[in-house]
């Protein structure tokens, strides 16, 4: 049996990971200082969603009239998009749907699900009965783990999946998950078929290795997509920011250079030992 | 006037209510005193009546979804039982555990009673309005919140409140059964799976972490790598100690880019910017530079010490209490073998 999937991928943009991040306060909210200008990537769970789903679509084609298929949902500001689209495109084949609209963590999740429902919604070619909806369970921003899941109840999704590492097809159509749950262990459930939402955490793909063909292939539909998108402006259902801080802890860290192995192992024990 | 609802889940047994659940009936019956607000306490279980037992005393009002399906953590029917228990309840503000069963379904469910959720919430507070913490960019930024709009679902994190510890006693509360019209179930959960065969290496209630870095996995001053010689050293080591393991990005990517692995370490063991922020009062890191997607991990642990051959390695710039500059496989011999000796009173 040839199984053929409409796979949406939720992803949005985030500050490198290895950029130091200040809150400031502006007129809409808070936010990170020179966010516009920092470098970005896609959103890390995310990333590991969309080359799932790369990886599911081309083990899986369909037919050549009902051939599997990828799209990349992104919310946030079109520039930024376009400079973080130059190196995700060179990886695995999607055609992006762009949401001009804010960047980072600060907006309110329920705004932003009801953006990219909508976005998913209209888009062409779409079927919903043949759809995984794919995205990571949390993200580096936010990190609330709500927004795909949210994104899922508005397009009347009812199999839910979040903290995903694996996904095995069976051939009537039915597919085994493994999600993440408490104390190093993964649940494992059999869902009937699509329709689904689909979190995923690491999963267990490596980061494919850049294909200028296929990035070169990508952008002929980024770019236009990028010029007709959409803006959305977010709701801010009453979300009110008393405070943002960075974390005031410092320490004062002692640095021993000059003790030998049985004195650092006597220290250590010691330490660990005491209440 | 607000009223609360604590939403609480059995554990794998089906009568037992989690740790995180009970956390919850702890911030729930503090916010509850200093509010002056009405408090009920949902149960999702198989065996709901026995796990009302656990809080009894606890609230005035308790209510329950049992049955055979309520046994499994899935989507649809756990979305369906904690709809049908806020419809019941008609609260303002309702608090559960950021457990996996209950972070699954809980946005849904705010959704389709009109409220609001927020999650990974650490601490509750506020005076003359209700206010909420909660961490953004992975633990790198504090912010406080609050909400005009109701109901509004607070998710806990867990460890952020004291297990209640109320008698065991036969329920004096009002309990009532609250009927759920399932949806089709689709999705069977055939149970759970250690993602390797072996030692259980991930101990969420172990007093120490203990972190192991890409380093373990490089040449040695002998010129060779020494793979099999750092699993045997870090395996005894979690089993003298009782510490739980928790590895860096970069040593766990490696088993994903064909070269040398400690085989029992799995993504599951990841800490950091896509891994897992676990609390244990103390952590240790072994050859990790502790830079900082790894770091932000470690928010929530205590007192932390790191044993790293760089003298400038992330650590010393106020992320470790101390760092010892030296080798950890010869740190981790010396250390092995003291825990031996005390374990066997020598």
């Amino acid at each position: 049996m040839s199984n053929a999937f409409h796979i949406v991928v939720c992803a949005g943009i985030v500050p490198d990971p290895l950029q130091t991040l200040e809150p400031t306060t502006g007129p809409s909210g808070p936010g990170i200082k020179n966010e516009m200008v920092l470098p970005a990537v896609l959103d890390p769970w995310a990333a590991s969603a969309l080359f799932e789903a790369a990886s599911l679509a081309a083990k899986n084609p369909g037919s050549p009239q009902s051939p599997s298929k990828v799209w990349l949902v992104s919310l946030g500001p079109k520039a930024k998009l376009q400079q973080v689209m130059m190196s995700v495109a060179q990886k695995v084949s999607f055609e992006l749907v762009p949401v001009d609209g804010p960047i980072g963590g600060f907006p309110d999740a329920q705004a932003t699900a009801a953006v990219l429902a909508d976005a998913i919604a209209a888009i062409p070619g779409l079927d919903r009965e043949r759809m995984l909806l794919f995205g990571g369970w949390e993200s580096a921003t936010r990190g609330a783990g709500v927004t795909l899941q949210l994104v899922g109840e508005r397009l009347g999704i009812a199999d839910q999946f979040q903290g995903v590492d694996q996904i095995e097809l069976h051939e009537d159509g039915s597919f085994e998950v493994l999600e993440r749950v408490e104390g190093g262990k993964h649940q494992v459930s059999v869902c009937a078929g699509v329709p689904a939402v689909l979190g995923w955490a690491t999963g267990n793909l490596a980061e494919p290795r850049n294909n200028p063909q296929v990035g070169m292939a990508n952008m002929r539909t980024i770019m236009p997509a990028l010029q007709k998108a959409k803006t959305a402006t977010l709701d801010g259902n009453g979300l009110h920011y008393v405070s943002v801080s960075l974390p005031k802890q410092q320490r004062t860290t002692r640095v021993e250079k000059n003790m030998n192995a049985d004195e650092i192992a006597a220290e250590l024990v010691a330490w660990i030992g005491a209440e | 006037m607000e009223s609360i609802l604590v939403l609480t889940h059995a554990d794998e047994s089906g009568a037992v209510l989690s740790k995180g659940s009970l956390e919850s009936v702890t911030a729930g019956r503090e916010l509850a005193a200093r509010l002056g607000a009405e408090l009920t306490i949902g149960i999702v279980a198989k065996d709901a009546s026995s796990a009302a037992a656990q809080v009894a005393g606890a609230a005035k009002r308790l209510l329950g979804v049992q049955g055979e399906a309520f046994a499994q953590a899935r989507f649809a029917s756990d979305a369906a039982a904690c709809e049908a228990l806020c419809r019941a309840a008609q609260a303002t503000i309702v608090l559960a555990p950021h457990s996996s069963r209950f972070a699954r379904v809980m946005a849904a469910v705010a959704h389709r009673v009109g409220g609001l959720i927020d999650t990974h919430i650490t601490a509750i507070g506020g005076a003359a309005n209700l206010e909420a913490t909660r961490w953004f960019y992975r633990q790198r930024i504090e912010a406080v919140v609050s909400r005009e709009k109701r109901p509004w679902f607070l998710l806990l994190d867990a460890g952020t409140h004291p297990a209640f510890a109320g008698e065991a006693a036969p329920a004096q509360a009002e309990e009532i059964a609250i009927a759920v019209e399932l949806p089709a179930l689709r999705t069977e959960v055939k149970g759970t799976r250690a993602p390797k065969q072996g030692a259980q290496t991930i101990r969420p209630d172990a007093k120490l972490l203990f972190v192991a870095g890409a380093g373990w996995t490089k040449k040695q001053p002998d010129g060779q790598i020494h793979v099999e010689d750092a699993g045997e050293l870090i395996l005894k080591f979690l089993g003298a100690s009782g510490a739980s393991l928790g590895s860096s990005k970069s040593l766990v990517d490696q088993g994903g880019e064909g070269n040398s692995v400690l085989p029992f370490l799995t993504h599951l063991n990841q800490v950091g910017q896509t891994g897992s922020t676990p609390r244990h009062a103390k952590g240790l890191s072994t050859c990790c530079h502790g830079e900082e997607p790894h770091v932000v991990g470690w928010r929530f642990v205590g007192e932390r010490r790191a044993v790293s051959l760089d003298p400038n390695c992330g650590w010393t710039r106020g992320k470790a209490d101390v760092v010892y500059v030296a080798d950890a496989f010869e740190v981790m011999k010396r250390v092995n073998a003291l825990l031996e000796d005390a374990a066997s009173g020598s």
